[in-house]
């Protein structure tokens, strides 16, 4: 049953065949698509035509290759952008958040940290449409009293930003205060014994403990922009991001560039985690 | 402690609330209230917006909203039970069977289709499922099958998407209990002549029940708020609850029937969630960690 006990034979293969199975189930969709994108055929199906690039450099009117598709750019141009801004924010805030809620006491911390958790169970969806009503309330309430019109009140690119902000945080605040957790709270009181002020202490003592999780974290919170929907479907404004341009493609208009896309997608993704995979090694 | 310190204590304090409290009260407290309020507005003929419960009563009285909500709970519930099912074997193999080489190989590889992101993986699934799919290309050549299996735009596909996007949220909580599981406890029901079940179920389930809660939890609310799976899995006649809360929102432009709508989602989310806390007494920061 656990590696010190004797099984027998056929429930060892039947269990390793269950195994292989759920990898394979994992595996297959993305290896689909990936196989996909160098098919040399103006569908996204098989049979094999043989093997071609024309789905990321052809620049021909039947086959627009990925880096021809200035629209499919700029797309991932506005996805990269708010991710930065996206992960700066989160990391910022949710930093603050780990430190408040691990060292600090005061009155409705309780609350403030339900708050703070509330993310994690509300669907993306509600976000959405919650931050929706609200700004374009706000913004109506702007223009009304002040005939003002803010652009960050309507659906647009900055409000995107704010929305991913507001779930990515959360996810931030937990990844830092996991490693916070484990911090040795001595070594800040010996700085304060040293006649550092708190701040100092946090900035000298505190973050750089953190920083593995802090550099997590805003990986972490780049990827959960670049790849978010639910909330970003109801926020966007004139430049979508690359999954809602994808979404819409999909939807209407499939060539095999999806798959040169996502294959890219996926390739940057193992890259990363394989990145990540050898530099744990290396530290065991 | 003299004052200078105390002084300084609250600087840092201040520091830290005030950009949090901005984070909860605008983007958390406030959107959600506006999200109540609106629920409970209509226009008039003037244009003007007066409180009402015509969002609610519309709800209640056209059948196709509340079978809609009725079929997206239990079918939440559903895949959340499935998730289970899928995962638990996989998480003990992966820290109690295997060696922690392979499992560090192939934790990786779980994670990966999560990071990828959901459209990416939803839309593999398409390829794989459609008429001239994959799966039915490899069926159809070898001769299986003579004409195309429909799979794409149904349940089965619904499922498989909203199974595959939600089941590494399982495998993960129970992984991290099954971690502190001490070998020499199941050594020692095996020694004491106990079988395989019940040494499952009355020590390994058990023993993992926080991980399998918050499992649960995450995989549930993935599931229930999800809108990818059911719209390009489900095809049109998935009836999945967030796909009314968007057409209302990005098709018919009605938003505060909307409002109601996800306010309705909201209520029925968490209060599932807090049913599964109360029921295994477990709290809500555990879930998150």
């Amino acid at each position: 049953m656990i590696r010190s006990l004797p099984n027998s034979s056929f429930y060892r293969i039947a269990y390793g065949a269950y195994v292989f199975l759920f990898f394979s189930f994992l595996v297959m969709p993305l290896l689909a698509i990936s196989v996909l994108a160098f098919n040399d055929s103006n569908f996204i199906s098989l049979p094999w035509n043989g093997f071609t690039l024309d789905w990321f450099f052809s620049a021909t009117d039947d086959r627009q290759g990925l880096f021809a598709d200035e629209e499919l750019l700029a797309s991932i141009v506005t996805s990269l952008s708010t991710g930065f801004f996206v992960a700066v924010l989160s990391t910022l805030v949710g930093t603050f958040a780990a430190l408040l809620f691990e060292e600090e006491e005061f009155q409705l911390k309780g609350l403030l940290y339900f708050l703070a958790l509330a993310p994690l169970v509300i669907p993306g969806v509600i976000l959405g449409i919650s931050i929706l009503l609200t700004a374009t309330a706000a913004g109506n309430h702007i223009e009304n009293t002040f005939a003002l019109d803010v652009e960050l009140f309507r659906p647009s690119y900055w409000l995107v930003v704010l929305g991913q902000f507001s779930f990515a945080a959360t996810y931030v605040m937990l990844l830092v205060s996991a490693r916070l957790k484990k911090f040795d709270r001595t070594l800040e009181e010996a700085a304060l014994s040293l006649k550092a002020t708190r701040l100092e202490a946090i900035w000298y003592v505190t973050i750089p403990f953190l920083r593995p999780a802090i550099i997590g974290a805003f990986v972490v919170a780049f990827i959960l922009s670049f790849s978010n929907i639910n909330t970003t479907i109801f926020l966007i404004g004139s430049d979508p991001t690359l999954p809602i341009d994808l979404y819409s493609r999909i939807r209407f208009s499939s060539t095999p560039v999806l798959n040169a896309v996502s294959f890219l997608i996926v390739l940057t993704i193992s890259g990363l985690a394989i990145i990540n995979f050898f530099a744990n090694r290396s530290k065991d | 402690m003299n004052s200078n310190n105390k002084y300084n204590f609250n600087i840092t304090f201040y520091l830290l609330v005030v950009p949090v409290l901005i984070w909860l009260i605008f983007m958390i407290v406030i959107p959600h209230a506006e999200l109540l309020i609106s629920s409970f507005q209509v226009e008039d003929d003037m244009g003007d917006m007066v409180f009402s419960f015509a969002n609610y009563i519309e709800f209640f009285s056209q059948q196709i909203y509340w079978l809609t909500f009725v079929k997206t709970a239990t079918y939440s519930i559903a895949v959340t039970l499935l998730a289970f099912i899928v995962a638990f074997p996989i998480a003990f193999y992966l820290t109690k069977v295997t060696s922690k080489k392979n499992a560090s190989f192939l934790i990786l590889l779980l994670l990966i289709p999560l990071w990828v992101g959901e459209l990416v993986t939803v839309y593999g699934w398409m390829v794989l499922l459609g008429d001239n799919g994959v799966i039915n290309h490899f069926l159809m050549t070898t001769g299986i099958i003579n004409d195309p299996l429909n799979m794409l735009y149904t349940d089965f596909s619904m499922i498989i998407g909203l199974l595959y996007m939600s089941v590494l949220f399982m495998v993960i909580p129970i992984m991290s209990t099954l971690h502190s599981l001490d070998d020499s406890l199941i050594e020692a029901a095996c020694d004491l002549g106990a079988s395989k079940w019940v040494i499952f179920t009355r020590i390994i389930i058990p023993y993992s029940m926080p991980g399998i809660i918050s499992g649960s939890i995450i995989v549930f609310m993935l599931v229930i708020g999800d809108y990818l799976a059911p719209n390009l899995l489900g095809g049109k006649h998935s009836l999945w609850f967030t796909e009314q809360i968007y057409n209302n929102f990005l098709t018919t432009f009605n938003w505060n029937e909307g409002a109601a709508f996800g306010f309705l989602l909201l209520l029925l989310s968490s209060g599932i969630i807090w049913l599964a806390l109360k029921l295994s007494g477990q709290k809500l920061d555990k879930v998150g960690s």
